[in-house]
């Protein structure tokens, strides 16, 4: 019993220490795994048609933006389907415009637990990430679905498709973190996030291909961190003939980094007021 | 014996903003007082930057508290509304941080702030059990190799598989404090669960606590109860307005909380205040028959609720009545002046209304008023569960004992008992 006793000796001081918070974080993992199994339980409860609305919800905006782009504005498709080319850019766009409105709003929604127990409150907004995932998931599974409709067959460049959406989820945990701590502070936020997430489904390249934007706008189109997941996600899937453009993806991973380590730094060093302002 | 919680020099400073209402900042605040300032310092580029001082004010919530305490130990934490007792707790269990000091502990904490913390209604009584169970902090196979156990404490296997919002209040809370319960943490740390549930259930609590006691792990408790915390605690702490005004046994403890004046309560300035009819209500206070201010009331002695009030102008015809309820919504009783024949008056500027009752009847425990307040037929106040008035225990029946609490019944009442025997010769 004294050895298990010592095992946890905690000094509480003002500053705690960093190293024993993520001593603590893997202590917690548990609480990870049931956090984000509660909100998939919840998901979909009380809903008539349950998990089916993960599948219409990018279902119809694909076919909505296939109509807008690729039948009235006649956008050039890359060689591929562009019910394909849409959805290879819904794909990583739901994940990341999911999990930065549910990691954004996950402080407040748990405001309960947050007062009452302790346990690294980056736990929350990193487990409502996981959720977007299993969404991330079923979508898959209509693409390749749709892959078969419509006989295309994808080359071996398929196979770097996590490397992008590794990418997708640092850029929407970086902000997530961001967001949802400043959302704890000042809840105009949670209205500035459905904002962010419309207005970026707009300036991202989803419902058309970023090769039509100007060559001499490209790096700078590329700032949104999303465009460099996007071209990656078409580049895996389409295995489009069109020349990836590396200057635009090193910029939009070295944003991506900046942006999940500031969004870190920024959730810690807030951390510990939460419970008394939220 | 060793130390199992060390704090020193534990101290924890609160930011009051006294313009604002809202509970968190919004960012057009934020932005509006940033401009101002920087207008200010446009136009003023000399003048001293002080401006932030009159609108912030620096509260310590807990100041210099200081102790230890020993494994094994039952410590009862006991101290008005606002004495620090939740701040300390809060620290303890590491929701917050201390701004000064440092707190040592060795084991683990587990608090139970409020039972069914992180319980989702939509989840089954079997779901919500390893949920919480894992926010509370224990591991998966913990929860499994306890879940029986769990579940039979709560008394719920019927309803595992039953989302829990279709529970009754009592399953729900029986279901929570039986997880938390079942926690195995070097501390527990309590904070008034007692208050819920029936009787029955909360003797079960009191056992239970008292078992993990007898196990060698240390138990701090929170509680306005001070019949449970006697009951229950070796040692106490009595905190006032943010320090300890005392350490040690748990009937002194008792006996100096219960001593001291309520005044330094009132950091509000008044219950309540009717801006349209000019009518404030100042507070209501316990008075024995010498006039003197009682923090609790105790059962079987005269009281006298003391009601002030500062007015513009005078009313007549005015009614005034006292409800007192119980905590689960349950009127145990109304003070009614009407039903009593009273003829009162509110007069300017400042008119106290008293009620006394000769022998206070009701059974030992935590009850609200609901205060009314009535001219004719136009409302002054209304205003429900707006105190909290505790009764003690007390010796009504003159022989040093009372009934318990689990016999039932909200009310003692005087009574006499005589056996009359008859012999064969009355009979015939």
């Amino acid at each position: 019993m004294s050895r298990e006793v010592s095992k946890y000796e905690i000094t509480i001081e003002p500053g705690r220490g960093f190293e024993q918070y993520w001593r603590d974080l893997w202590r917690y993992r548990e609480l990870f795994y049931f956090l984000a199994w509660r909100d998939i339980l919840v998901r979909y409860k009380q809903t008539v048609i349950g998990v089916a609305w993960s599948v219409i919800r990018p279902l119809l905006t694909m076919i909505v933006f296939t109509v807008v782009f690729g039948k009235l504005a006649k956008m050039p498709s890359e060689g591929a389907p562009y019910p394909i080319l849409v959805y290879a850019a819904m794909l990583p766009w739901q994940f990341f415009a999911n999990s930065l409105s549910e990691s954004s709003n996950s402080l407040i929604v748990n405001a309960n637990m947050l007062s009452k127990v302790y346990f690294p409150r980056l736990i929350v907004p990193a487990s409502t990430v996981i959720v977007s995932m299993v969404d991330f998931v079923i979508s898959f599974v209509i693409l390749a679905v749709l892959m078969i409709w419509y006989k295309f067959i994808p080359d071996i460049r398929i196979l770097t498709l996590p490397i992008f959406l590794l990418l997708a989820l640092a850029a929407s945990l970086g902000f997530g973190l961001w967001l949802a701590a400043l959302n704890v502070k000042y809840r105009d936020f949670r209205y500035i996030v459905p904002f962010i997430v419309q207005f970026g489904l707009y300036i991202s390249p989803v419902g058309f291909s970023s090769s039509i934007v100007p060559d001499h706008w490209r790096l700078l189109y590329s700032i949104n961190p999303m465009v460099g997941v996007i071209d990656g996600f078409r580049w895996a899937i389409l295995g489009s003939n069109v020349d990836f453009y590396w200057p635009g993806f090193l910029l939009s991973i070295g944003l991506t980094g900046l942006i999940f380590v500031f969004g870190l730094r920024y959730f810690r060093r807030t951390e510990r007021l939460f419970a008394d302002v939220i | 014996m060793s130390t199992i919680i060390e704090v020193e020099n534990l101290g924890k400073k609160y930011i009051l903003k006294h313009q604002k209402q809202e509970r968190y900042t919004a960012l057009r605040d934020v932005m509006a007082e940033k401009a101002k300032r920087w207008g200010k310092r446009i136009i003023h580029p000399f003048a001293a930057t002080n401006s932030e001082d009159f609108d912030r004010e620096d509260f310590w919530a807990l100041k210099n508290v200081a102790f230890k305490i020993n494994q094994g130990d039952r410590v009862g934490i006991i101290g008005r509304n606002g004495a620090g007792k939740s701040t300390l707790l809060k620290i303890l269990s590491r929701i917050t941080e201390p701004t000064t000091g440092y707190v040592r502990l060795k084991g683990r904490v587990a608090s139970l702030l409020e039972v069914g913390t992180g319980f989702h209604p939509e989840l089954t009584g079997r779901e919500n059990i390893y949920l919480n169970g894992a926010i509370l902090g224990m591991s998966k196979s913990e929860i499994k190799r306890k879940f029986d156990e769990i579940v039979a404490f709560a008394e719920v296997e019927k309803f595992l598989d039953t989302p829990v919002k279709r529970y009754s209040s009592g399953m729900y809370v029986r279901l929570a404090f039986a997880v938390a319960a079942h926690l195995e943490p070097e501390i527990l740390v309590v904070d008034e669960v007692l208050a819920v549930g029936d009787a029955q259930f909360q003797k079960k609590c009191l056992g239970k606590m008292e078992d993990v006691g007898k196990e060698g792990r240390t138990v701090l408790f929170v509680s306005h109860n001070m019949a449970a915390v006697k009951n229950l605690c070796t040692s106490s702490i009595l905190l006032t307005q943010g320090h300890v005004e005392y350490i040690g046994e748990t009937q002194k403890a008792i006996n100096n909380y219960l001593r001291m004046s309520p005044s330094n309560e009132s950091l509000q300035e008044y219950l309540a205040y009717n801006k349209e009819l000019g009518v404030i209500f100042k507070n209501i206070e316990y008075l024995d028959d010498d006039g003197n201010i009682i923090s609790c009331p105790q059962v079987g002695l005269p009281l006298s609720f003391r009601m002030s009030f500062h007015l513009l102008e005078s009313y007549d015809n005015v009614l005034v009545s006292i409800g007192v309820e119980t905590s689960n919504d349950l009127r145990t009783c109304v003070f009614h002046s009407k039903v009593s024949g009273a003829q009162l008056k509110l007069v300017s500027p400042h008119t106290d209304i008293i009620c006394r009752l000769p022998k206070l009847t009701i059974f030992p425990g935590r009850y609200l008023l609901s205060i009314k307040v009535m001219s004719g037929d136009k409302m002054v106040f209304w205003l429900p569960y707006v105190v909290e008035m505790v009764i003690e225990d007390g010796d009504f029946f003159g022989t040093g004992r009372l009934p318990e609490k689990d016999w039932g019944g909200f009310f003692l009442a005087e009574h006499n008992w005589t056996g009359i025997h008859k012999t064969k010769e009355d009979s015939l």
